[in-house]
């Protein structure tokens, strides 16, 4: 499974468990609009860290948290394996 | 002032009673005749009035020692085998040490401890000693970190519940904890099979459960106590089926509707009974209505246990609490109206109040405050968990969310795990705050349990 299948994945299991109406996903989508609130996020990248082995916003100090959910995907894209 | 009786260990061993036994994994001792009988090579005479270090490997041999110790020496300290050796001069400069009854003599002969006295098997004969005085008992508490605190102790607090209920009705009991009887819950068992003139099953921290059980069945072991976790060990063990004790109890943590439930299903036959007590409060009270916490009528003062709820933390007030914690640097053991506060963090639900964590215990999830305890409450009521373990993780969004670990019970289906976990999120996010629903929730084989028979926390 691609590293964006698994997150879309992750992100609709957690809607689904918090009762979240997702809107559709798009990479444009602004994280805000997901409906997605702080506690979602920080399940969501926990899961993540468990799955995939990385959590892109620990790893790096400054690494600023995405503002889309294509910068979000991004972030898991672009960790080195 | 008309001097009082001095009421010691030894008035409870008479020898009319026929058939009384002392045992562990490898040695039984006769309690009927233990009077004429010695561990400590005949040397008992030297320990009087001295403050004595009871630094024993077994458990046979320190209980034989505490019933020949008791009022003779001035007090006596009991060592738990998980002891860190790296505190003993603490303790010892803090308890005024100045003997120690040991079975490894030679490590003690340059250490400054004027009297060394070898605790040894075979039992040789001696002549019964009378007793002098009232020995106070010290006990370490089983803190999390750094030198364990002394509690003082008389045997007369100690003994103040099981003296309380009275005599049990029918045949005298075969007592058996899974506990360690130098640790608070370990010798309130101890006394009790001494004070009831019954016998006494010691547990072997080297023995398999299985083996372990053989031998408690084997003993006719009718009475028998230990943690939650303890139980929730035995029950995940498959050796409960050959098990059919009378009594059960726990204590030692918080008794948890699936785990009361667990042991009632396991042993129909049996009473099971939950008692809150701690090495500084002593014996709170019991609960024997098959039903967690304890009904809210409690509070206030019931057979000579005050009890009151100061900032959700239970305080107790009671002549069987620990009269001070002993040394240097000890501090208040009770608040200025005589109450200890047991840090027992208890919630008022109808009529009923429920435990739901140390304050010590709790961690913090994005600035809120979880008590971990509560949230395996939840978990355990799936029918397929067996024990659980929730923590915090670090979370660079919240600071740090519920992660928990789970142990299902034996012979559930491993396809199962999906649907499983589900549930037990559906029944969290039904019962807990969401933030206190587990983001993560992981099957493990096993989770450490504490010396002290208590769920290891480490972070917390």
């Amino acid at each position: 499974m691609s590293v964006r299948s698994k997150v879309i994945e992750a992100i609709q299991q957690i809607a689904r468990e918090q009762h979240v109406a997702l809107p559709a996903l798009s990479d444009d989508l602004s994280l805000h609009e997901t409906g997605f609130d702080s506690l979602a996020f920080a399940i969501l990248v926990a899961r993540l860290e468990d799955e995939t082995g990385v959590d892109p916003f620990t790893i790096s100090e400054d690494a600023a948290f995405p503002a889309t959910v294509g910068d979000f995907v991004r972030a898991y894209e672009n960790v080195p394996a | 002032m008309s001097p009082r009786e001095t009421f010691a260990l030894r008035d409870n061993l008479g020898a009319e009673l026929k058939g009384r036994t002392l045992s562990d994994a490898h040695d039984v001792v006769s309690l009927t005749d233990i009077l004429s009988q010695t561990v400590l090579g005949g040397r008992l005479r030297e320990l009087s009035g001295r403050a004595v270090l009871l630094k024993v490997s077994d458990q046979l041999r320190s209980g034989i020692a505490m019933i020949e110790l008791d009022g003779i020496a001035h007090r006596m300290l009991l060592c738990p085998p998980d002891l860190n050796p790296a505190y003993l001069d603490a303790l010892i400069a803090d308890a005024g040490i100045d003997a120690v009854v040991t079975d490894e003599p030679d490590r003690w002969a340059e250490t400054g401890v004027p009297l060394v006295v070898t605790a040894r098997l075979p039992l040789q004969t001696t002549v019964p000693a009378q007793t002098e005085r009232a020995t106070e008992w010290l006990m370490l508490t089983s803190g999390t970190s750094g030198v364990p605190k002394i509690a003082g102790h008389t045997l007369e607090a100690l003994t103040g519940a099981i003296v309380a209920e009275g005599p049990a009705r029918g045949p005298a009991p075969v007592w058996a904890t899974f506990y360690d009887i130098r640790r608070y819950g370990g010798l309130q068992i101890f006394l009790r099979a001494i004070l009831s003139g019954g016998s006494m099953v010691l547990s072997d921290p080297h023995e398999a459960l299985a083996d372990h059980v053989t031998r408690l069945n084997a003993r006719g072991v009718s009475h028998i106590s230990g943690t939650p976790s303890h139980w929730r060990k035995l029950l995940m063990s498959g050796s409960a089926a050959q098990f059919a004790p009378a009594y059960v109890r726990l204590s030692g943590e918080i008794a948890d509707q699936a785990v009361l439930d667990g042991l009632k299903a396991a042993f129909p036959d049996s009473s099971v009974g939950h008692a809150y007590a701690s090495t500084e409060a002593g014996v709170g009270f019991a609960v024997n209505d098959g039903l967690e916490g304890f009904p809210a009528d409690y509070l206030g003062n019931r057979n000579g246990v005050e009890m009151k709820v100061v900032d959700g933390s239970l305080r107790i007030r009671s002549t069987r609490t620990a009269h001070a914690y002993i040394g240097r640097n000890a501090t208040a053991l009770t608040d200025d109206d005589g109450f200890v506060d047991s840090g027992d963090i208890v919630e008022l639900r109808g009529d009923r109040y429920y435990f739901v964590g140390r304050r010590g215990g709790i961690i913090n999830i994005g600035g809120l405050k979880v008590h971990p305890e509560e949230i395996e409450a939840v978990i355990n009521r799936h029918s397929d968990v067996r024990m659980s373990r929730a923590k915090s993780r670090k979370s660079p969004i919240t600071g740090g969310i519920v992660v928990a670990d789970v142990i299902l019970a034996d012979g559930t289906d491993p396809a199962r795990a999906q649907e499983i976990r589900d549930q037990i999120l559906d029944q969290c996010r039904a019962q807990l705050a969401s933030h206190k629903v587990p983001a993560v929730i992981r099957f493990v084989e096993t989770l450490d349990v504490t010396p002290a028979g208590k769920l290891a926390r480490t972070d917390a």
